[in-house]
């Protein structure tokens, strides 16, 4: 009730600015809306099904009126007559209704009784409006990235520079030890020569103790970098593979804020989180059929575009004719995360129960644009998070005996999974 | 100290002017190596393009791309669905409820689908009839993924369309309906109301057709015998939750007797219950499932059966009937069932399994005179439909040239019948044959057309079970293969548009639900229409009159004749009729009488043996080898292996039907021989001539052991006095130890080595299995198989005691007559020579008694709280879990085997090779298709380590999240291991112990309840309840 309330309400209010703005722009004629307002009303009520310039759900809408006048003699009230109540038209055995809605499909357009005259005007005045020219293409993107591989350059000038002058230095040195020995000889200077002390490699060598502390160091060196090697074997943190689809996570849950379980919605319920088959993506981009966000040099519209047309060939839907070819290709991910066989994770167990953020082991996925293995997603890594995780007890009759048992025993407020049983080999193992 | 020995590799070595020692010294290999036949060859060398140069750059580069991509994972793809059903979510599983109706089992079940693959069978519980799935019932899943199944529809073994299949079956039908031949559709029990109009209007189509229905192994006696004195078609049902008296006369009502499904009804009763269980007596010539069971069972011959039965009749009614050649024994054995029965009165009831219509006759007269409430006339099982009558006229027909066309379903005469060879002549003078068939089997490979039929988690239909009992058959996953249903092509064959879905759904909507829900039906399973009392036509068989209902106990006795040794030919739990023969489960699945897997074999008494010069014997591995019989039946012989059964009646042997296939099924699978080749005239009872053959044939039998040696704190037993009237003291006690000289009991934690973990905090899970309760039946085997992926290993593998099973049914006879007389002979042992020294008397307790008493224990991981073998693995892969499980970390054993020899109970597993992906074990496991059946929650094992049984952890913790997801707790019944759901019997309980209210806690506290081996200390979560028997005589 209350949303009608305030609907009628903004209603009310768009008719009072109406009347006020006429009142003031006598000028206009009555017949020609607000281009500005109809936009609103378009997004609000069309953009669903139509789009200007393309036919979608419903046809392409530029010009609609001049069309419709123009081809097949129908003026506006025949639009009105539409647009409120298009059933009641193709029942009327009008000839164009019936056309049209055979042309899509037989899919019956909804009917707006509740949008007034005025809106309707608006609306109008607005698929009226002449297509906007393509903005140029972003020119600031360019110089940044110049810039940026310039400076990597210079560093490694300078690098270079002081290398050379290292080089140039030992060279000076060498050319005047040589120099100063050429004088010695002229002048029959006697060097000291180091006759009959043992090198110091010699030494070295022949100090049994020495050669052991070294030995020892050494081997110790080499089997901490060799352990180090050996743990990193297996563990693909920072795995960011190319997908077949530039799918790109930033644009999807950060920049239109779609919330990660309404597309993995299996994350709620079942142990995988599920990658989304090709209908939860055709829910939205049946509509969306074009990138209209930020762009940057490497992901241009163009870009995303074709990423999208890549969707439309893999789950067989046809743009220009607004329906399923049935030539469907599945499309092959390549997994990112992947957990050996042995290993039993169940995300519902996590998800649901626990309440864990999907960001805690995924990382800020929202920001990725390409999706990498944030987590090392090793056996420590669970251990540590069980350790320090309090098990979220609130309002679950399940955990309610046991957690009072359990806080009693170990006299603690909070358990965590761990003293849950979260260690226990065979949790996760089976 | 040098020696002049000369050592010599072969004898010419001796011969000092051999020439070929002396070339042979030279050479390292004895023919040349021709290397000049290749060098030499000039054009060839140059004429390739690889030279020596670049083969070794190609080795180098090979060698280096290889080492550097086994640096790298894999990379791993994930593919969604482009469309998601609505109905699959991947990795949670759904259940459907369908029927399995293959002509010889016929079950109500709950089939679990993964990702939209059926992987396990389970028992439907709401179901009211059969709802529970037998050993082969739980594996038959695994037929679904046989890699041997026909893929699509042949003619003469070139694959062809459906289109052209039915085109050409068409026209080849009308043209045997203008011959005027008749048309025989040769159908397994369908018992199916829908398949049965479809027939008639199939019938009204074509005109001349006959239908002959044909069980491969028969109950038709049993039929002829209820419809001859009911005038009803059908088979006498019986509950035996209402008897408290059973006697069976041959009947393995345990195992497959009259379709099986009895024992739930009978477990109810074995438990004592306020003092009170049933008493079973059996006579019977092989020993039995049901035999195994009783309390009394008296071996006799199959000859014997009868004078058994009709003394039995004749005691019980007062009706006066000669009986002669009782021996003494036997016939004292019957006068006490007699009186038992009589005095049990409406609690008794009386069963056999004779092939006689007389013998049948006299079991319904007999019951009917006690009024048996487990007897039932009215609701009656209908799955029994084949007619041995019309399958040997139909045989005679087919020799005759009279058939012109006949249509196979579900049958496969060529194997399991007698007269196979007849049937094979009459075939080819058929102008039109066709068999639906999921193999190209013996029968469907010898006709002209061989229609791919699917599995039945693929087809639809509906069976009456019993009357008013119907169930619905409904796909649980989309056809594997290009096959259709018998049904379906007799829906094209009449013209019939429909899909067979709507046919079955129209039958039902007119006629059998009566307004009721077809969705509820096809949801539940099953529809039970108490309302209405169906009557039967009555169609009389005219052979069936010859004999009259009253002197059916005298032509009884008459007709037995002593005739020398007799054959009882029986069907095995395993493997059955024989369908499932190329299933790895099935045939790796151990007997639970002899324990042996991978055969079939001919039974023999000690004595007959002895008598024949048959042998069995361990080699030295401890494998089980046994002699060859020539088996001759009617001039038909057949070599069989030989296994000395104890209780075998002296006078008959025995041999099960369902091996020696030969078509349709893996090399491995092709075990055992042929018993159908011996069943004539579909008599299980045959006069037999035994000859011993030559060689030995190598068994895989997985207890080599066969007595308990009078350990009786492995089973623990009773009767039902001593419980009655004694303290649990006397018959259960606790083992004691002796603590500063004090008598302890082992339980007390003042002898332990250990502090007691407290786990009285959430969930302690327990095991509990009655050993009254259970039959022995092995379903719960199959389902641990099924649902924790656990290998099949092969014949050879079992035979050096490598099989994998996580639990296992131990069977064990008493060398005494009983296993109270084993223990009293044990504890009297003194000394070790004499006549009770224990030299010589554990010698005689290793062998089993000519008619041994039978024990079944159910053996798995006893989850210790206190486990050996845990305390020893050297990295602590085998871990405790506080809620009582003993966990194994497969990932973490480096196979040790320390474990393993630590376990007193003999219950881990070794993974000595890699048993899936593995040509050496060609099973299952070994293709992409037979795959498809694993579990995806347990991780398949590797070769080299240890596995057991989790007590089905992955299915405790999955009940954990779905409550913790719902915010609830767990109630009593919903935690579930593999076993405790797959028992009908009840035997299995499992549950939480910390939930006081549950039954499991219960049975924890009972005074039946001990723990195996309790003195170890072990402190197991699996408790079992003392076997209690009912001796007492009445």
């Amino acid at each position: 009730m209350r949303k009608v309330i305030h609907r009628k309400l903004s209603r009310n209010f768009l008719r009072l600015s109406l009347i006020v703005l006429l009142a003031f722009t006598s000028s206009l004629s009555a017949q020609e809306g607000d281009a500005a307002k109809g936009k609103s009303l378009f997004n609000a009520n069309c953009a669903a099904c139509h789009q200007l310039d393309k036919k979608m759900t419903g046809p392409a809408l530029r010009h609609v009126e001049t069309r419709l006048s123009e081809d097949e003699g129908l003026d506006r009230d025949w639009i009105h007559a539409w647009i409120r109540n298009s059933s009641g038209v193709i029942k009327s055995g009008d000839s164009y209704a019936n056309k049209v809605y055979n042309e899509y499909g037989g899919a019956a357009m909804t009917a707006f009784p509740q949008l007034s005259d005025e809106d309707l005007n608006n609306i109008l005045a607005y698929t009226a409006e002449e297509k906007k020219a393509a903005p140029a293409p972003a020119a600031g993107a360019a110089p940044v990235a110049a810039a940026g591989s310039s400076d990597g350059i210079s560093n490694e000038l300078i690098l270079g520079a002081l290398a050379i002058l290292f080089i140039l230095l030992a060279i000076g040195l060498y050319l005047v030890n040589k120099t100063l020995r050429r004088f010695a000889a002229a002048q029959n200077i006697e060097l000291e020569t180091e006759t009959g002390k043992t090198p110091l490699w010699k030494a070295f060598v022949q100090n049994q103790f020495l050669m052991i502390v070294v030995a020892i160091f050494f081997l110790l060196t080499s089997a901490y970098f060799a352990f180090g090697y050996l743990m990193q074997v297996g563990v693909d943190q920072g795995y960011q593979p190319v997908q077949p689809i530039h799918f790109s996570h930033k644009v999807h849950a950060g920049d239109n804020g779609i919330d990660c379980k309404y597309c993995h919605s299996s994350a709620r319920v079942s142990k995988t989180s599920g990658i989304p088959s090709l209908n939860v993506c055709m829910n939205c981009h049946k509509s969306v059929y074009e990138y209209n966000g930020e762009t940057s040099a490497e992901y241009s519209k163009e870009f995303y575009d074709g990423e999208i047309q890549k969707l439309y060939k893999a789950a067989g839907w046809s743009d220009a004719d607004q329906k399923y070819t049935g030539e469907a290709q599945p499309v092959k991910w390549v997994r990112i995360h992947n957990l050996p066989d042995f290993a039993y994770f169940n995300h519902s167990q996590h998800v649901t129960v626990a309440g864990v953020e999907c960001q805690t082991c995924h990382g800020p996925v929202e920001e990725m644009e390409v999706v990498y293995q944030h987590a090392p997603l090793t056996m420590g890594w669970c251990i540590n998070c069980h350790r320090d995780t309090d098990v979220n007890v609130k309002d679950n009759a399940y955990y309610e005996k046991i957690h009072a048992e359990l806080s009693k025993k170990y006299g603690v407020e909070n358990l965590t999974a761990a003293e849950m049983g979260g260690l226990e080999c065979g949790k996760c193992h089976y | 100290m040098s020696s002049n020995k000369k050592y010599w590799k072969s004898v010419e070595e001796l011969n000092e002017n051999s020439s070929i020692v002396e070339t042979l010294k030279q050479n390292e290999f004895v023919a040349e190596i021709p290397t000049d036949e290749f060098l030499g060859d000039k054009d060839a060398l140059e004429a390739s393009s690889t030279t020596r140069r670049d083969f070794l750059k190609y080795v180098g580069f090979s060698t280096a791309a290889a080492s550097l991509a086994a640096c790298e994972g894999p990379v791993k793809k994930a593919i969604p669905y482009v469309v998601q059903p609505t109905e699959i979510i991947p990795g949670v599983a759904n259940y459907y409820a369908t029927t399995i109706a293959d002509g010889f089992d016929f079950a109500s079940v709950l089939v679990k689908t993964r990702e939209g693959r059926p992987i396990k069978i389970e028992n439907n519980t709401l179901a009211a009839t059969n709802g529970s799935a037998n050993a082969r019932v739980n594996a038959s899943v695994l037929g679904l993924y046989d890699s041997l199944r026909v893929q699509g529809p042949k003619k003469e073994g070139a694959s062809m369309s459906w289109d052209d299949f039915n085109a050409e079956t068409t026209k080849g039908l009308n043209n045997v309906k203008a011959s005027g031949k008749s048309i025989v559709l040769l159908t397994q029990s369908y018992a199916s109301p829908s398949t049965r109009k479809l027939v008639s209007e199939f019938t009204e189509v074509y005109g001349n057709v006959n239908h002959v229905v044909y069980d491969a192994v028969s109950e038709f006696a049993a039929v002829q015998a209820f419809q001859k004195k009911y005038n009803k078609r059908g088979l006498a049902d019986y509950d035996f939750s209402e008897a408290m008296t059973v006697v069976s006369v041959g009947a393995d009502f345990l195992g497959d007797w009259q379709g099986g499904g009895f024992d739930a009804g009978y477990a109810k009763n074995r438990v004592p219950d306020h003092g009170k269980m049933s008493r079973h007596i059996q006579f019977e010539s092989n020993m039995s499932l049901s035999g195994a069971n009783a309390d009394k069972r008296v071996p006799v011959s199959p000859n014997q059966q009868k004078l058994v039965l009709a003394k039995l009749y004749s005691l019980v009614t007062g009706n006066n009937v000669s009986v002669k050649g009782l021996p003494a024994n036997v016939e004292a054995a019957v006068k006490a069932a007699a009186i038992q029965l009589k005095k049990a009165g409406s609690k008794g009831v009386v069963v056999t399994g004779i092939q006689d219509v007389n013998a049948q006759t006299v079991v319904l007269e007999l019951n009917e005179y006690l009024a048996s409430k487990a007897f039932n006339t009215n609701v009656l099982i209908k799955t029994k439909e084949g007619n041995d009558n019309d399958v040997a006229q139909l045989v005679a027909d087919m020799k005759a040239g009279k058939v012109g066309a006949i249509i196979m379903s579900g049958v496969n005469p060529l194997y399991t019948l007698a007269n196979a060879a007849d049937f094979a002549e009459g075939l080819k003078k058929t102008q039109l044959s066709i068999a639906f068939s999921m193999k190209e089997d013996e029968t469907s490979s010898h006709t002209q057309y061989l229609a791919a039929a699917p599995h039945y988690l693929e087809s639809w239909g509906d069976v009456e079970i019993k009357t008013g009992h119907y169930s619905l058959t409904q796909p649980t996953i989309r056809p594997l293969f290009d096959t259709k249903q018998f049904q379906e092509a007799l829906l094209a064959w009449t013209g019939n548009t429909e899909s067979y879905s709507d046919y079955i759904k129209s039958t039902w909507n007119a006629g059998i639900l009566g307004g009721g829900s077809y969705s509820k039906a096809l949801h539940d399973g099953f529809f039970v229409n108490s309302t209405v009392e169906v009557e039967e036509a009555v169609e009389l068989d005219e052979d069936t009159s010859g004999t009259s209902l009253s002197g059916a106990a005298q032509a009884l006795a008459s007709s037995a004749k002593s005739k020398g040794l007799e054959l009882s030919l029986y069907t095995k739990t395993g493997m059955g009729d024989g369908q499932q023969a190329n299933n790895p489960w099935l045939q790796e699945f151990p007997d639970p009488i002899s324990r042996v897997s991978w055969d079939n074999y001919l039974t023999v008494s000690k004595a007959d043996a002895a008598e024949l010069g048959l042998s069995n014997r361990h080699v030295a591995t401890g494998a089980l080898n046994g002699s060859y019989a020539n088996v001759t039946v009617n001039g038909v012989t057949v070599k069989a292996p030989v296994l000395i059964q104890p209780g075998q009646a002296k006078g008959s042997v025995g041999l099960s039907f369902g091996y020696g296939r030969t078509a349709g099924l893996k090399e491995e699978m092709q075990t055992g021989v042929n018993a159908f080749a011996l069943y004539h005239n579909f008599n299980t009872t045959q006069n037999v001539t035994i000859e011993p053959a030559s060689g030995e044939h190598e068994f895989a039998c997985v207890q080599l052991h066969n007595t308990l040696m009078g350990r009786g704190d492995i089973i623990k037993e009773t009767t039902l006095e001593v419980f009655n009237t004694k303290d649990k003291a006397h018959w259960n006690a606790v083992p004691v130890v002796s603590l500063n000289h004090e008598e302890t009991p082992v339980t007390s934690p003042d002898v332990d080595l250990w502090d007691e973990f407290d786990r009285t905090v959430g969930h302690h899970f327990n095991l509990s299995i009655d050993l009254n309760a259970c039959t022995g039946c092995g379903s719960c085997v199959i389902a641990c198989h099924a649902e924790n992926n656990v290998p099949v290993v092969g014949k050879e593998e079992v035979r050096r005691s490598r099989d994998m099973h996580w639990l296992r049914i131990d069977r064990y006879y008493s060398s005494d007559d009983t296993f109270e007389e084993d223990n009293a002979k044990k504890e009297d042992f003194s000394g070790l020579f004499g006549e009770k020294g224990s030299l010589g008397g554990f010698g005689e307790m290793e062998h089993p008694a000519d008619n041994p008493q039978v024990a079944f224990q159910a053996v798995m991981c006893q989850h210790c709280n206190h486990a050996p073998c845990e305390t020893v693995c050297p990295v602590a892969a085998t871990s405790h879990g506080r809620q009582g499980q003993n966990h194994m970390a497969y990932n973490r054993c480096v196979g040790t085997r320390y474990c393993a020899n630590n376990c007193p109970y003999k219950v881990r597993r070794f993974n000595w090779f890699l048993y899936n992906g593995n040509d050496e074990f060609d099973y299952h496991m070994n293709d992409d298709l037979g795959r498809m059946v694993l579990n995806p929650d347990v991780v398949v094992r590797s070769r080299g380590v240890m596995e057991k049984c989790s007590m089905c952890i992955q299915m405790t913790q999955k009940t954990i999240l779905d409550a913790k997801r719902d915010g609830r707790v767990i109630k009593d019944g919903e935690f579930q291991t593999a076993c405790s759901a797959a028992c009908s019997s009840g035997a299995m309980v499992f549950g939480d112990i910390n939930d006081k209210e549950s039954k499991v806690a219960k049975t924890l506290e009972d005074n039946r309840m001990y723990h195996l081996l309790e003195h170890v200390g072990t402190k197991p979560n699996v408790q079992y309840q003392t076997k209690v028997r009912n001796t007492t005589e009445a």
